[in-house]
């Protein structure tokens, strides 16, 4: 990794806290078969750059036994190796050596994506199509007549046949499929217009007539298949940079038999009453009871809780917890599926209730613009009927207007925007999951905030080291440095650097702290019970975390003071959502005392204490009921429902993986600032939506009357159409262009280096 | 009128062959990884092992 700065993928700094590489049982649970002994294994790799770090990682693993080929997609980031027999290549270590971390990745989300490749190939039919007609209708309207004028008319209809029937597809089975649920969206009028220009063409075309509109009913299609690409390619790429962070949820648990023998299980084959070895780091796979082993464990990401929690044999363990400091051996009471995760999604299906109702603005304004359209082309059918008698003339006329309201630039005022959008905060680190997401995040009145891992790292600071002995602090910092206890990790960034205090023997007792002796007398660092156990001085600290300290034969020498470190610029986050408008509330897991301290430090009025999982759902659902509209920042597991009940949500890219996945939003930087730009941008978006339309509307307003009086010709139709669609594109470029006017600028815009470019 | 009987199917033979290259390199995978194929222009091709 010498070659290239990190990029937006790599600002994840704390993921790596506590997680250890998975085991070859794991990689070899997740790769999938190719059939003849063959086997494909699908990694991660964030920090892939440049063709130096591709040639790196190939011809590394390229060397390595058993391994058939190796092969780096840049654009995904990912790494596919081929490879053969039993004994799983040790790659992931390989990649490590080279400075590569590296993710496993579940096999079957590799399907190929299917929808893009027909999108990408409808454009480049549609495309292919509306280049021929364009030119043949362009001689048609510089003067070709008779027989020459037929023959055009004729080669349009056949090369518009393969358009329509490839690319008009998605558009109608769409149209269809909302009929048929009694719904309108805006393939409706698109559809309707499409086939009928198409109709009436060819029956003038047969008629030897003068008007044949082919050209303007494909290159509608491929104008608004350009605008549906964009999207998809949009949504894909978020996505994938979702799907490649790593996966904090157990794939499988070494179990220990009843004569001895350990196998690797997947996680659903674990039954309850298994006994399941945790070695340290290590999440917990399913509910269980400690039946061996003490050990410190990371909650965080389960109960909100930010101080790990120490477990003796005996006692209740949740799915999902990071095992901190010492093997332990669980019995399982439940099975995966009964578990506190399984309890999670159950929760989350059901409250997903309240955003499935959201229409998308695009589908509300066809919901009113198609009936209106429809109907005018109607009555201007009946007005011409009644005036001339003429019934060809009519027709002709009242599909001139259909053609020229077709909405054209209606349906690409929408997507474009959201493209642009999108585009901007993906370069700022944040990925959008869809359109309407953005939409609803525009709307919002009220933002809830989990505490830990949210608006805090979840990892504790030691704060009063400025007032300790410097000495003394060396000596913790050295000690500190042998453990993975987050408090130990607090301490140790504190170690003084070169001169290593040398200890004789060091040795870590899970639960209780660290033990090391030099020259004689013995220094303890861990909990004040079992540290200073000759000290008498009684009483906890007045702080939280006052528990820590470090003694020398068992008097106190030094007091180690903990808080929950803030998330990077989290104040100013706060500040600029209630500059916005926007009520601020924080909902957690965690006690009263570490809420009320965090509110304090940022300006949070509104705060709740000590809830579970369903209970931060009842706020959001009560709020809703007030008539707000809810924005949820979450990361926990016991987030995840409140994300999936909140109006629109946000997580950060350490959340727990199915919170990921719930989430509308997931940024990827450490700065909470994404909170405050993703809605700037939402709303500026949403305003840029709205102008588009009205834009939209008022071509129509003009172009309407003329076709209504039957002055339209095929060439005044593909001009008016055009001229739209451009009006629509530029004006959604706008939102490239705008700067932030608030202090958002300010996102440390050191931290990247890669622009990223939308296909 | 009789340039127009070669010209025109020349034309559209043109533009399907233009096309068809598309669709084929689309589906031979070689839109997958657009950045990779950007870079690996510069790795020297006997230093590779294993392909």
């Amino acid at each position: 990794m010498s070659c290239c700065a990190p990029g937006a993928e790599m600002a994840l700094d704390l993921v790596n806290t506590g997680s250890v590489l998975p085991s070859s049982q794991e990689i070899r649970l997740a790769s999938r078969s190719l059939g003849d002994d063959l086997r494909q294994t699908d990694l991660s790799v964030p920090t892939v750059h440049c063709a130096a770090c591709i040639e790196a990682i190939e011809t590394a693993l390229g060397m390595l036994d058993q391994v058939e080929s190796t092969r780096v997609n840049l654009s995904t980031k990912r790494v596919a190796v081929r490879w053969r027999g039993n004994q799983v290549p040790p790659f992931v270590a390989a990649l490590g050596r080279l400075g590569y971390e590296a993710h496993l990745f579940d096999p079957e989300v590799d399907n190929k994506d299917k929808t893009l490749s027909e999108l990408i190939r409808a454009v480049a039919v549609a495309g292919f199509a509306a280049g021929n007609i364009m030119l043949l209708s362009v001689s048609v309207w510089s003067g070709a007549e008779g027989a020459t004028r037929d023959l055009f008319h004729w080669l349009s209809a056949l090369i518009a046949i393969p358009a329509l029937a490839f690319a008009g597809g998605i558009f109608f089975r769409s149209a269809w499929n909302a009929l048929r649920h009694g719904r309108m969206n805006m393939d409706v009028p698109i559809a309707v217009g499409v086939s009928l220009a198409y109709a009436m063409s060819l029956y003038e075309t047969i008629n030897h007539g003068d008007h044949a509109y082919f050209d303007a009913s494909v290159s509608l299609l491929f104008f608004l298949l350009i605008g549906r690409t964009l999207d998809h390619v949009m949504r894909e790429r978020a996505r994938t940079a979702v799907k490649g962070l790593s996966q904090l949820a157990v794939r499988g648990a070494m179990v220990l038999r009843g004569d001895g023998a350990r196998d690797y299980l997947p996680v659903g084959e674990i039954e309850p009453g298994m006994l399941l070895l945790i070695a340290a780091g290590e999440r917990i796979p399913v509910d269980g009871k400690v039946s061996r082993g003490t050990s410190d464990l990371d909650c965080s990401l389960v109960s909100g809780e930010s101080t790990p929690r120490s477990v003796a044999p005996g006692e209740a363990v949740q799915a999902g917890v990071l095992n901190l400091t010492g093997p332990l051996t669980i019995g399982a009471t439940a099975a995966a599926k009964d578990s506190f995760l399984a309890e999670m999604v159950r929760l989350m299906e059901a409250a997903e209730g309240g955003r499935a109702h959201y229409r998308r603005i695009a589908d509300r304004v066809s919901a009113l613009y198609a009936p209106v359209v429809h109907l005018t082309a109607f009555v201007t059918f009946l007005g011409w009927m009644a005036a001339t008698g003429d019934w060809h003339r009519a027709t002709t006329i009242a599909i001139a207007v259909l053609i020229i309201t077709c909405p054209c630039a209606l349906g690409l005022a929408v997507p474009i925007v959201q493209v642009v959008a999108a585009r901007r905060l993906f370069e700022n680190g944040i990925m959008v999951k869809d359109g309407s997401a953005m939409e609803r995040l525009a709307t919002i009145d009220t933002a809830v905030f989990d505490k830990t891992g949210t608006l805090t790292l979840g990892q504790p600071r030691l704060v009063n080291a400025g007032s300790m002995d410097p000495g003394m602090l060396a000596v913790a910092g050295d000690m500190a440095a042998h453990s993975r206890h987050p408090f130990s990790r607090a301490i140790a960034g504190f170690a003084a650097p070169g001169a290593r205090h040398k200890f004789d023997t060091v040795t870590e007792h899970p639960g209780f702290g660290i033990e090391a002796t030099d020259a004689g007398s013995t220094w303890r660092l861990g909990r004040r019970g079992w540290a200073g156990w000759k000290a008498r001085t009684g009483g906890e600290g007045k702080h939280g975390y006052g528990g820590t300290v470090l003694t020398k034969d068992g008097l106190i020498v030094a007091t180690f003071n903990f808080e929950d470190a803030l998330r990077a610029d989290a104040g100013l986050a706060i500040k600029l959502l209630s500059d916005a408008g926007v009520s601020v509330q924080m909902l957690s897991g965690d006690t009263a005392g570490a809420c009320g301290e965090a509110a304090e430090m940022l300006g949070i009025e509104d705060f709740v204490p000590c809830l579970l999982p369903s209970g931060k759902v009842e706020r959001i659902e009560t709020l809703a009921k007030d008539g707000h509209k809810v924005l949820m920042v979450g990361d926990g597991l016991n987030d995840t429902p409140a994300l999936s009940a909140a109006h629109v949500s946000i997580a950060p890219a350490t959340a727990a993986d199915i919170g990921r996945y719930a989430a509308d939003f997931v940024f990827l930087r450490e700065s909470l600032l994404a909170v405050p730009l993703a809605l700037d941008v939402s709303r500026k978006a949403g305003h840029l939506i709205r102008q588009n339309i009205a834009i939209a509307i008022v071509y129509n307003a003009v172009a309407v009357p003329i076709a209504i009086l039957g002055h339209v010709t095929p060439l005044i139709a593909a001009i008016a159409m055009s001229a739209s669609s451009l009006l629509v594109i530029g004006n959604a470029l706008r939102l490239q262009s705008s700067r932030p006017s608030s202090p958002v600028k300010n996102v440390r815009r050191d931290r990247r280096s890669d622009i990223t470019k939308l296909a | 009128m009789t340039t127009l009987a070669y010209l025109i199917p020349v034309a559209l033979f043109l533009g399907a062959l233009g096309l068809g290259g598309f669709l084929w390199a689309l589906k031979s995978g070689q839109y997958e990884d657009l950045d990779g194929a950007a870079e690996r222009i510069l790795i020297d091709r006997e230093d590779k092992i294993g392909r």
